[in-house]
């Protein structure tokens, strides 16, 4: 590159590249930093060892999985055929979208207030059941693991189902149409073709969603029971942080948080490559 | 402002990576030259044109006007300080501006006062016939006006030097023609020393004084038309220029600008033109094997004086004032030939052909790419 | 022909009952916030407001709104200053790490805010600036600024640089031709990215909760303190509150949604 060319990319990406450094790649030191030093400084593994060792804090990674991973296979499994049914676009398309990013841009907190009514025992949801006879008295949908769950699919299907709708739409559906000619069955056509070029699609889907999953904190504490059956991990590292103000234990917990999410990203990479050995070249827009 | 003798480009060189795009290109361009860079999609035609304007940076070589540098990859003079014009391909007008404006940009940036941008543009807009356009959005126009609204565009600054990139590649073939000949007329009319760019011979033998033969980065050959399609310098050229049927042949003797060879079975003889004689003779005095090329349309019909030949038809097609044929001569070598004849062939007929010897060109082995 | 209409009704069965749940929460704590009380009945009997001035008495109502905008803006700004240009760069030159760079940008971006924002907030109360609405504004620039770039970049790249071209050669400076031209041609991305970082922020709970001081908080974290010790005070008032918290959003949402698609508030890159 010549030198003209070289400072105009230096200068007009030094912002982005300050930012970065600074606001992304220095805390992640500092955090790990911190996370292996104790109050003097020393190196220590301590912070790890200890979460690891203490039942009460280990256990959130346990409850933080038992609630994220179903989550998550509901999410995809409920979303895919949603998204394959929709794929060649559908009526009324823009106010479905709508309605299903609302969820999404109304964010955890409001969301978890409004169902702490709307399921709550006087609730119209409640109110709906009983006076469809499915059940005789008020169900306790909320300060429960299934509260936690239910908000985790709220917030997490709509996004799961726009985004597996993206890749699916991002499909040739000339494709389709080739293999029908040929004589492939709609099963087949989806076994054979859909589903592998899908396949990394729902696989990032996958792990996005997990990934937000394993971090929910404000639908854990307004809508399960933060001191026990739903003390989810993101609740431990935020009680070392800010009520214990502890920040090097805090950050062990963050990146013992960080390591979970990359483990799961490639075990679901893993599974990917082993069954789908083809390398789908189209990916789909976005 | 037609203030210069001569524009000089010397060893230009450019790289997209390890890829040598632009490979030595030197083109001396006198002062109201039409000049054409003729060559297939990819070759550097738009790189060229784009280093020439400044638009990105070159690895070697430079450029100068007279005797002013305006770029050697150390001292260069940036797109705007160099008053040269450009018509672009897909046309470039700002969307966001109306013809007017769009004409009266350069002007602006000039610092005209307002009653002169106003008569300038004016003016420019009726060399072109757009008047009555003047207050639409490029989106409003159609293909051809917006055509012309970037020509008026790249007129009104009264550039020294105006690059035209493919500028007619986008329109229907009728309006195409058209074009053609209103452009030819503005450069007649202002002079301003050009360089136009195009892939279709058509346009480069209609409007150029010389034309610049590009492959693959490199200059093939520089010509006036005449030169260029008739006396093509190797098959590169002869082929893009229209020249089909090229074989491989085995010399059997060569004298005087006679060559003797063997095409397949058959014992041809070839008449050397006085153009080339210089040129090809020294090239091909002790080969054994030649290239031979020659046009569909110089391929006669009939039973001839010399160079006769048997053809077996396989494809026919009718192409209102003439027809081609595709078949094979000696049993696999392909040929083609474009006759006005109006004669009517099945697949598998056999005819007789000959060949007029002064209408082959010979090339040596090493100008094949 | 039956199959298709079988998972046709399974389809619109499962829409309707999402959006049925959905819609039931946003009414309900609309209709909450205005309701005097509101127990057993399907409908609250007596309507009042009364509950929305004791909700601007309890909080400062001016000093979090106020704080919230400075925030939202200020991101969107900012992130706007730092993104453009490197949008620019990425849409026009090719050099090396160039992938590179584009995916290390979407890292920030993909990670959930929990996992780097606990060393993310211990690093700014080291540098004093937690608790400050500066330090709000920067935990918020982490997420936003690789979305702006990733908005505006294909968007830059759209436009044909023979625009940038033709002014140059007409004689604009590189200033120039950026005012001139490519400011003009890219003004409907700026307004996407930066309607759509508003949105983002506005919803932006974990960061600005674990930044945040009492004076720099955001109407969302507000919320999320009233709903954690809903006890204190009646739920009426929580509501109002996440009224307050919904309105702002959709009148956000609803001019964003005009200039971008709604899929692109979930597309995270590739
Ligand atoms: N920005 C670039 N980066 C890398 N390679 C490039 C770039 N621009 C052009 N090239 C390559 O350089 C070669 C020459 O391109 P150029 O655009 O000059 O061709 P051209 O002769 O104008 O073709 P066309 O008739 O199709 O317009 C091509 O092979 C092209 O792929
Ligand atoms: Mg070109």
């Amino acid at each position: 590159m010549k030198k003209r060319e070289f400072l105009t990319v230096f200068l007009l990406l030094l912002p982005v590249l300050i930012y970065f450094i600074f606001l992304f790649v220095y805390p992640f030191i500092y955090g790990l930093h911190l996370s292996l030093t104790n109050d003097e400084g020393k190196f220590t593994l301590a912070n790890f060892i200890r979460f690891l060792t203490d039942p009460w804090d280990a256990n959130t990674i346990w409850i933080t999985l038992k609630i994220a991973i179903p989550a998550t296979l509901l999410n995809v499994l409920i979303a895919m055929p949603l998204a394959y049914y929709m794929r060649h676009g559908i009526k009324g398309e823009k106010l479905i979208s709508f309605l299903l990013i609302l969820p999404i841009t109304l964010g955890s907190v409001f969301v978890a207030e409004g169902m702490l009514t709307y399921m709550g025992p006087n609730g119209w949801l409640n109110k709906i059941l009983m006076a469809l006879k499915i059940i005789d008295k008020p169900y306790r949908f909320t300060h429960n693991y299934l509260g936690v769950l239910l908000a985790l699919i709220i917030q997490g299907f709509p996004f799961v189902f726009l985004m597996l709708l993206g890749y699916i739409s991002g499909i040739d559906p000339t494709l389709e149409k080739a293999a029908s000619i040929l004589g492939a069955s709609r099963w087949y056509i989806f076994r054979r073709i859909i589903f592998p070029l899908w396949m990394p699609g729902i696989a990032m889907a996958t792990s996005l969603n997990f990934v937000m999953n394993f971090t929910v904190f404000p639908s854990a504490v307004l809508l399960g029971q933060p001191s026990g059956p739903t003390r989810v991990i993101s609740i431990a590292a935020y009680q070392w942080a800010f009520e214990k103000f502890d920040f090097h234990m805090a950050s062990a917990i963050a990146i013992i948080m960080g390591l979970v999410e990359l483990i799961f990203i490639l075990i679901v990479m893993l599974i990917r490559q082993r069954f789908f050995k083809i390398v789908a070249t189209s990916g789909g827009k976005g | 402002m037609k203030d210069f003798k001569e524009i000089k480009i010397q060893n230009l060189v450019k790289y997209y990576g390890n890829r040598k795009v632009v490979d030595n290109f030197n083109l001396t361009i006198k002062n109201g030259e039409f000049i054409t860079l003729l060559g297939p999609s990819g070759c550097g035609k738009t790189t060229i044109l784009n280093s020439i304007a400044g638009l990105i940076p070159i690895d070697g070589g430079s450029i100068y006007i007279d005797d002013e540098c305006i770029d050697d990859g150390k001292r260069f003079i940036p797109p705007e300080k160099r008053n040269f014009g450009m018509v672009f391909q897909n046309y470039a007008l700002f969307p966001h501006l109306t013809v007017f404006e769009n004409v009266a940009f350069g002007l602006r940036i000039r610092k005209f006062p307002p009653s002169e941008i106003r008569e300038r543009v004016i003016n420019a807009l009726r060399m072109v016939h757009l008047e009555e356009h003047i207050d639409k959005y490029p989106r409003q126009l159609s293909g051809g006006e917006q055509q012309r609204t970037a020509l008026a565009r790249c007129i009104v600054t009264e550039p020294r030097l105006m690059l035209l990139d493919e500028p007619l590649s986008n329109l229907d073939a009728l309006l195409r023609i058209e074009m053609r000949y209103e452009l030819k007329a503005i450069h007649e009319k202002l002079g301003i020393t050009t360089i136009y760019v195009t892939h279709d011979q058509q346009e480069a033998l209609a409007l150029s004084d010389r034309i610049v033969v590009l492959n693959k980065g490199k200059i093939q050959q520089i010509g006036t038309p005449e030169e260029i399609y008739s006396y093509p310098r190797n098959l590169f050229v002869a082929h893009f220029l229209g020249f089909r049927n090229i074989w491989n042949v085995d010399v059997i003797h060569v004298k005087d600008g006679e060559i003797e060879f063997k095409l397949g079975d058959f014992i041809l003889n070839a008449v050397l033109n006085e153009k080339y004689k210089e040129h090809i003779h020294n090239s091909i005095r002790d080969k054994k094997k030649l290239y031979i090329s020659i046009r569909p349309e110089d391929i006669k019909i009939g039973e001839g004086p010399i160079n006769s030949l048997e053809m077996r038809v396989e494809v026919m097609e009718y192409l209102g004032q003439v027809r081609q044929l595709w078949g094979y001569i000696n049993g696999n070598l392909r040929i083609e030939i474009s006759t006005f004849e109006k004669i009517i062939l099945n697949p598998g007929d056999k005819i007789k052909i000959y060949i007029p010897p002064e209408r082959i060109l010979v090339f040596p082995e090493e100008d094949v790419q | 022909m039956r199959r298709i209409k079988f998972s046709g009704i399974l389809y619109w069965i499962a829409i309707f009952v999402y959006v049925f749940n959905v819609l039931g929460i946003i009414f309900t704590v609309i209709l909450n916030s205005l309701s005097k009380n509101w127990y057993t009945d399907w409908f609250p009997k007596i309507f009042t407001l009364e509950w929305y001035s004791y909700m601007a008495k309890e909080h400062d109502l001016t000093q979090l709104l106020f704080a919230t905008f400075v925030v939202v803006i200020s991101v969107a700004l900012i992130s706007l200053l730092i993104g453009y240009p490197a949008a620019y760069i990425f849409a026009r030159y090719n050099f090396k790490f160039k992938n590179v760079l584009l995916s290390l940008l979407l890292v920030p971006m993909l990670v959930p805010p929990m996992t780097y924002g606990i060393p993310l907030a211990a690093m700014l109360y080291k540098l004093r600036l937690a608790t400050r609405i500066s330090g709000v504004i920067l935990a918020n620039l982490v997420p936003i600024i690789p979305y702006v770039v990733l908005i505006l970049y294909p968007f830059i790249e759209q436009i044909d640089v023979s625009y940038e071209s033709a002014a140059r050669i007409l004689g604009a400076s590189r200033l120039r031709t950026f005012v001139k031209v490519l400011l003009p041609l890219t003004v409907p991305g700026i307004f996407t990215a930066a309607l759509l970082s508003i949105v983002r922020t506005i919803a932006m709970f974990e960061l600005t909760f674990l930044v945040a001081g009492p004076k720099s908080q955001t109407v969302i974290v507000a919320l999320y303190y009233d709903a954690y010790a809903a006890g204190t005070r009646p739920p009426q008032a929580i509501d109002a509150l996440a009224v307050v918290y919904f309105l702002i959003t959709m009148t956000f949402l609803l001019i964003a949604l005009k200039f971008a698609s709604p899929t692109q508030f979930v597309y995270r890159g590739k």
